[in-house]
């Protein structure tokens, strides 16, 4: 153990430069929220991750944003275990019937001010599940949602560029 | 005459089933094959509906290896499969949920996948309009005076799928787990229907996105059989270098997370690294982190990238490198031994009788990969051996995996040795087969056996297509296993599972 201690002492990290953030996230955010909010919010955020149905491959990339390369938490962004704790929810999945309860559950549990962020082709708009007879359709269809991270999944580095855009706008 | 022939020759053969037979029995006959899983004559590899008959597929070591019998449901019942063999009783309840073909004398009647919430009962056998208010559940609980229950989910703390458990606890031991699913039910079994085969196989890569190559695969598998398609050889190839990273990122997931869960987070931070690493190769190779729609029914969509060609060696290096310092680690923190030896153990019986895949039946002494048998191309050409591990502990399905990415490695190795050149699809449009053709295939994802079994219509749609996650019989087994331990070590055997909720839910 003390090698493998003493090398990540010494090699440089492995993490890489922040992206920019995406214009088109700044572009959605900015018709969204307030700039108030942001401002109370300030530039430390703590996320609930939320799965509302999804196939867990979005889970997979957002599990990726803590590994050593995107280090999520050197933006202030971090996750948390209770809605209680958050200010943003990230919501994946197309939303299913049997999830929508749960979901509204933890936005009404979610302290004000709060941002939505809906991530992956599905929690747009039900993408590939929409009509069916177990699915209610995007996230937007249950709470309302502030900015849309597109990809099925998205990329870590997509993910990166919208989650900024909510810190940097 | 072994116990699935002796089956066989009792039904009347369904001449569109490929590659394995399908006979259509009679209740008695059903009964007969229900009674000789229960005995452990075979093994269930799964129990399905397609809303006018319930199939059975089967799997004993001797020839035929792999039977299917059906029983026509005009009466829309059938005889229990669950009432003597329990590891049929949550695919039961979700035919039932569906399709509303119901299993007579069933030992639990309750939903499972319906919670009530869909606006109507089996939306995919006669629906019938209900308020979507909401179903109670009724856990079954465990009752004396120091108990007391735990509710859990379905949203969970962490980033994992959603599903409930109720804990029945004395004092920190748990006396029950009790689980409830479903809650990420989309209807991938209505969607199919009528799909093209296109975006049949898409849905299909997104049944359980951790697997998307492993479902993808089984899937084309299956397609391939029923339409009688040659598969090009570097198609079959390609689709096991997949299988195999696929294999190989989630394994580093998986060792990391049990870690993790165990408070360890130094081997945590490391696979995470090892997993990333796996991910970018997969992406420079094939244009997708996760491969998704990589698999297609009649080949692969595309061809690996000479920079990925490239960047496999430098991966494999790598790994090589750095993964032995990791187990070494693993194998002399006593802190760390002290939270997986011994803990939620599942009995090697218990694995046996639930046919559990993957590194749950591994870890727990039972030798069965679906690589090896049946066995399917390119992997009966190629050298590698099963990992196989006595104990049942969290301690056992850590070293399954770790034994499976040195596998994984010299499979990979062998791969691109004799990578064959050549075109990567047969048929740009798979041709109509003309009359409804069914196929079955079974692929090893690293989680254990996904099933696909699908009936191709005349026109070359989708009729009907059911797909059977390992998950399917190794739930119920974590109910067991976390017996006795402490609630704290519940992530810690449930990890070390790692079932997947988004392929059971379906
Ligand atoms: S967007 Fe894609 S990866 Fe995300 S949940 Fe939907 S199907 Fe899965």
């Amino acid at each position: 153990m003390r090698k493998l201690l003493l090398e990540s002492l010494l090699k440089a990290p492995l993490t890489e430069a922040p992206p920019s953030p995406d214009d088109g996230a700044l572009a959605e955010l900015a018709q969204s929220l307030e700039r108030a909010s942001r401002r109370r919010l300030g530039r430390s955020l703590a996320i609930r991750e939320v799965d509302a149905g999804s196939c867990n491959g979005c889970e997979l990339e957002i599990h990726a944003l803590n590994n050593a390369f995107y280090d999520l938490e050197r933006f202030g962004l971090k996750f948390v275990a209770s809605p209680r704790h958050a200010d943003v929810l990230l919501v994946t999945g197309p939303v299913t019937r049997n999830m929508r309860e749960a979901l509204e559950r933890t936005y009404a549990a979610t302290p004000d001010p709060k941002w939505v962020v809906a991530v992956g082709d599905c929690a747009l708009d039900g993408g590939l599940f929409s009509g069916s007879y177990g699915v209610v359709g995007g996230v937007s269809a249950v709470v309302p949602v502030d900015l849309h991270i597109r990809g099925c999944p998205p990329k870590p580095n997509a993910l990166l560029k919208g989650l900024i855009a909510l810190v940097d706008g | 005459m072994t116990f699935l022939s002796a089956l066989e020759s009792k039904g009347s053969r369904v001449a569109a089933q490929r590659p394995w037979p399908r006979v259509v029995v009679d209740a008695p006959t059903w009964r007969q094959a229900v009674i000789g899983l229960a005995a452990g004559e075979a093994t269930l590899l799964g129990l399905w509906s397609d809303g006018e008959a319930v199939h059975l597929a089967l799997h004993a070591p001797e020839p035929p290896q792999l039977l299917i019998t059906s029983l026509p449901c005009p009466a829309r019942r059938f005889p229990s499969v669950a009432i003597a063999h329990p590891p049929a009783l949550r695919l039961e309840r979700a035919i039932y949920d569906l399709y509303g073909l119901e299993p007579e004398d069933a030992p639990d009647k309750r939903p499972w996948l319906d919670h009530g919430r869909w606006g109507m009962r089996h939306p995919l056998g006669v629906p019938e309009p209900v308020p979507a208010e909401g179903d109670t559940y009724a856990f079954h609980g465990a009752v004396g005076p120091a108990l007391h229950q735990i509710p859990v989910g379905p949203v969970h703390a962490g980033i994992i799928e959603p599903g409930h458990f109720r804990f029945s606890c004395n004092g920190e031991a748990v006396v029950r787990l009790e689980e409830r699913l479903g809650y990420v039910h989309k209807g991938i079994d209505g969607l199919m229907r009528g799909a093209s085969l296109d975006r049949a196989a898409k849905l299909a890569g997104r049944t359980s996105g951790d697997s998307t190559v492993a479902y993808a695969t089984a899937f084309a598998g299956a397609v391939e059989a029923a339409l009688g398609l040659d598969t090009p050889p570097r198609a079959l190839f390609l689709r096991a270098l997949m299988g195999e990273l696929e294999r190989l990122a989630n394994h580093f997931g998986d060792i990391g997370a049990i870690c993790n869960d165990a408070s360890f987070s130094l081997i945590h931070a490391h696979c995470g690294i090892l997993r990333e690493h796996v991910l970018r190769v997969a992406d420079v190779g094939f244009g997708h982190r996760l491969m998704m729609d990589c698999v297609v029914p009649g080949g692969t969509a595309v061809d690996l990238a000479a920079a990925g060609a490239q960047a496999i060696p430098t991966l494999m290096r790598t790994i090589r490198r750095r993964f032995p310092e990791l187990v070494e680690l693993y194998d002399s923190s006593a802190s760390l031994q002290n939270r997986t030896i011994t803990t939620g153990t599942l009995k090697q019986p218990l694995a046996r009788q639930f046919g559990a895949g993957g590194f749950v039946g591994r870890g727990s002494g039972r030798a069965f990969d679906a690589r090896k048998l049946p066995g399917y191309p390119p992997y009966d050409d190629l050298r590698f051996e099963m990992v196989v591990r006595q104990n049942g502990d969290v301690d056992a399905r850590v070293w399954v995996r770790i034994g499976e990415i040195a596998q994984s490695l010299a499979l990979i190795e062998q791969i691109l040795e004799r990578l064959p050149p050549g075109p990567i699809r047969a048929h740009e449009d798979l041709p109509a087969p003309g009359q409804a053709r069914e196929g079955l295939a079974l692929v090893e994802g690293f989680r254990g056996d996904v099933l696909a079994w699908v009936r191709v219509a005349g026109n070359g749609t989708v009729a009907h297509c059911h797909l059977r996650d390992p998950s399917w019989f190794q739930w119920p087994l974590l109910e067991a296993a976390i017996e006795g331990n402490i609630v704290a070590d519940f992530p810690l055997c449930n990890k070390s599972f790692n079932c997947s909720y988004s392929g059971h839910d379906l």
